[in-house]
């Protein structure tokens, strides 16, 4: 590991929708951002420019970081939502404000003790059938957000249902760990 | 498969002049050398027709070393100074190495690095890692006829940072230029794609000596595209070895060893091991040099049980693997088989079940790694052919983060990441005035530090004083196409650059390698200055002809005064860069990059835009 100081930086200016040429919207198709992002890796990759002096191959390594950054953000729905909300002026201050229907948050609780115990007990019967539920609610939380987002507008109900989406993927996540846990 | 048609980004030379690169596999057991003659990859075999270089190297009170065959002998002869498996020390600690007790060696635990005292004096395994890739660079040249523009490197996927940084430390030890560290179940992919026009999802099962990895690719039109890798950097082939050698100690009920003996019978288990991938049953017969005698037969069922956890960690690897790329084994359309350990058929088994599928053997488990790191050094040394073209986009097998509060982690990069990748976070100081602030990195998955890698420990300074939690340090990760991670960090509110002293945990330092440098080259004929002149004005020919090459394709993107500019900086390098002058071709080297860094810049741009044009490009400000 090494400390490295780089002053030459790229320009970074354009949103991640505009730089992989896709439309500002919340739907989106995974093929094409597939497509965009590998052929502008193609162009901008350290690879391409091993026989490129010191300068073009860092600068290299900035685009394409700014590639996959960007790639990263876009393939991932609610990410992409943020991103989307934020840059059409609405953000949705998923750090910041937690408030949150008392149900859904009790409900979120519940089930959370439950992968906890779930866990302990290495009930991964319990985990697989809480995971395929929750993957469900989330993938039905994607659909809605286009409609929010993109034919509604209703870019305050999209926040809210941002904030929302946050809770489940990071569950999503623990359910993840508990699966790994559990099966190894 | 169908190759991706990429508009030349102007870096390519022109044909005739074919530039030398080599791969190479460092295998725990064994290392190759492999190069791309004539558009065929090949491994490039010893003097004596020997492909395999054994990753053995004894050092002798003469300060003489040998490598390879001429080493093995000496294995169980002289036990502390043959070293056998030293990729399996690269960047690790005393502490982390696996049953060290039966090993022969003196380590020196001084912190840090494990290191290894030897008749020649003490050794890091970067330096004996070096004595096997010199070798493979000396048969590179004499097999090639000329000075070489650089290697590819394979390591393990599952390398964290600290072993993947003693890797490279140890290439340039070597006097080797490393175009890239390429991971081997990737450079598996590349060859095995490659040869068989392979398009789909694909698993590359790699279990070696001393490693497992376990990497899911998707290979499509010119693209190789890891979408998750894991693994472990200490299970292999040595630990079946192990495990039969507790085993015969056990059933022969034998006395405490000595080094010679212990090093005999590891020989043996080994043996026996390989021995029954072709039999039902291996016999081990040894006379010990204690007088006693061993005389026990391994069946197959008992090798399996003795060894059954040891398949279960490489399936449960691969499961998680599976995971994290999002993806059930009926997407899997394909099983590639590398490492000699997969010939064991209890793996070989395992893995078709747990795949639902007959795993593919088509290639030679020993060399397809070194095949596949040729064919990316050709690729990047600029010898690729038009429409002969692909893309690697991989990632990091280790999540990153950093030490907070009360001994958790906070990731920051996580793992499965395509690189390169680079994330921000800020921190501020919590006393009035504080200047300096300390960063503890650590790499895995766990949320406590306790139990994840340190990687190192960044000591911020220079920060202008201010009151508490008034200072916004911006601190970034930056992960390069290497696999290895950079950090710098900024004040945000004064522009303020942090001065950062990096302490490895498990690394070498700067001058640590320059030392190593410096010694290595007084027992060498070599002269030091005399090879850092050749490197550096191999460089700055390279640089040369990259900006005469940027100019031919858009130099018409510069005004007549930046180029007139460039020109006066490449007028004045070239007429350095035969003289023995050092610092007069570096300064001139560094005058022409600066006097580049627009153009580069503004040429990157445009071929990005000349990417995303076809329609949208006035949408596109970039
Ligand atoms: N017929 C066989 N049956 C079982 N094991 C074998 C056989 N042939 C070779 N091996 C084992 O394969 C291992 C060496 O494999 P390989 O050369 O692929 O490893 P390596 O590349 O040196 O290691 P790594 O990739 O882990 O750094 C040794 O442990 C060896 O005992
Ligand atoms: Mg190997």
């Amino acid at each position: 590991m090494s400390f490295e100081n780089s002053t030459l930086r790229p320009d970074f200016s354009a949103d991640h929708f505009a730089l992989l040429d896709l439309p500002r919207q919340q739907a989106l198709n995974g093929d094409e951002l597939g497509q965009k992002f590998r052929s502008l890796q193609a162009l901008v990759h350290p690879d391409r420019y091993v026989q490129a002096g010191d300068a073009q191959q860092r600068l290299a390594m900035q685009w394409a970081t700014r590639v996959n950054e960007a790639c990263q953000i876009l393939k991932s729905p609610g990410k992409r939502a943020l991103y989307l909300l934020t840059l059409l002026g609405f953000d949705p201050q998923v750090e910041s404000n937690t408030a949150m229907p008392v149900a859904f948050l009790m409900q979120q609780m519940e089930l959370r003790e439950n992968v906890m115990a779930a866990r302990a007990a290495g009930d991964e019967a319990f985990l697989e059938a809480a995971h395929a539920t929750l993957c469900r609610d989330v993938a039905e939380s994607h659909q809605q957000l286009i409609e929010l987002i993109d034919h509604q507008h209703d870019y305050t109900a999209a926040a809210d249902l941002v904030r929302k989406l946050m809770f489940q993927e990071k569950l999503l996540h623990e359910i993840n760990d508990a699966l790994e846990a559990v099966t190894s | 498969m169908a190759l991706l048609q990429i508009a030349e980004p102007g870096e390519s030379v022109a044909p005739h002049q074919h530039r030398l690169a080599i791969g190479i596999d460092l295998g725990t057991t064994n290392s190759l050398v492999a190069t791309v003659r004539s558009g065929m990859s090949v491994v490039l075999s010893d003097e004596k027709g020997h492909p395999l270089l054994p990753s053995v190297v004894r050092y002798t009170a003469d300060g003489n070393v040998g490598v390879g065959y001429a080493a093995e002998p000496w294995k169980s002869l002289d036990p502390k100074n043959t070293i056998v498996s030293v990729k399996r020390f690269m960047g690790r600690g005393r502490a982390d190495i696996a049953h060290s007790e039966t090993l022969p060696y003196d380590f020196v635990d001084a912190g840090g690095m494990v290191k290894i005292k030897t008749v020649a004096g003490i050794k890091s395994p970067v330096e004996v890692s070096a004595e096997i890739l010199k070798t493979l660079r000396l048969r590179g040249e004499a097999a090639l006829g000329g000075e070489l523009t650089g290697a590819v490197i394979t390591v393990p996927a599952y390398f964290d940072d600290a072993q993947r940084q003693a890797t490279k430390d140890a290439a340039q030890l070597a006097g080797l230029h490393v175009l890239r560290l390429l991971n081997e179940p990737t450079a598996a992919a590349i060859a095995y794609g490659l040869d068989n026009a392979a398009e789909g999802i694909y698993a590359i099962f790699d279990l070696g000596g001393g490693t497992f990895d376990i990497s899911i690719l998707r290979l499509a039109k010119g693209i190789f595209e890891v979408l998750s890798t894991g693994g472990d950097s200490a299970l292999g082939g040595d630990d079946f070895d192990h495990r039969v050698f507790c085993w015969i100690i056990a059933e022969a009920g034998l006395k405490p060893l000595s080094l010679r003996d212990t090093r005999l019978l590891q020989g043996h288990a080994r043996e026996a091991k390989e021995y029954l991938s072709q039999h039902g049953e291996a016999p081990i017969t040894v006379k010990l040099s204690s007088g006693e005698y061993v005389d026990l037969v391994l069946t197959t069922d008992i090798f399996t049980e003795i060894t059954r956890t040891l398949v279960q960690k490489t399936l449960s690897a691969t499961k998680k693997a599976l995971r994290d790329a999002g993806l059930t084994i009926a997407e899997v359309r394909g099983v590639v088989m590398v490492g000699g350990s997969t010939r064991m058929p209890q793996i070989q088994h395992a893995v078709g079940e747990f795949f639902k599928q007959e795993p593919l053997n088509n290639l030679d488990p020993d060399k397809v790694v070194a095949l596949g790191a040729a064919m990316q050094a050709n690729l990047l040394a600029g010898n690729r052919a038009a429409g002969d073209d692909w893309l690697l986009l991989d990632v990091i097998p280790l999540s990153l983060g950093l030490e907070t509060m009360g001994g958790l982690v906070e990731k920051v990069i996580p793992r499965n990441s395509t690189i390169p990748v680079a994330r921000a976070q800020e921190f501020t100081t919590f006393k009035d005035g504080q200047t300096a602030m300390s960063i503890h990195v650590v790499q895995g998955e766990r949320d406590l530090v306790s139990v994840c890698r340190s990687l190192a420990r960044f000591e911020l300074r220079g920060i202008p004083p201010m009151v508490a939690g008034a200072a916004r340090i911006r601190v970034t990760f930056q992960v390069d196409a290497d696999g290895l991670l950079a950090v710098s960090a900024r004040e945000q509110t004064t522009g303020h650059e942090a001065r950062i002293e990096v302490k490895p945990s498990y690394g070498l330092t700067d001058n640590e390698i320059s030392e190593m440098l410096k010694e290595s080259f007084s027992h060498a004929r070599e002269d030091a200055s005399l090879r850092a002149l050749r490197e550096m004005q191999v460089e700055a020919k390279r640089l040369l002809e990259a900006i005469r090459s940027a100019l031919i394709s858009s130099g018409g993107i510069l005004s007549v005064d930046e180029r007139a500019r460039i020109e006066v900086a490449m007028g004045h390098l070239q007429s350095v860069v035969d003289s023995d002058d050092r610092p007069a071709i570096d300064a001139a080297m560094k005058a022409l990059n600066d006097a580049t860094d627009e153009f580069a810049a503004r040429r990157m741009n445009q071929s990005v835009q000349q990417a995303l044009a076809g329609k949208n490009i006035d949408q596109v400000t970039l």
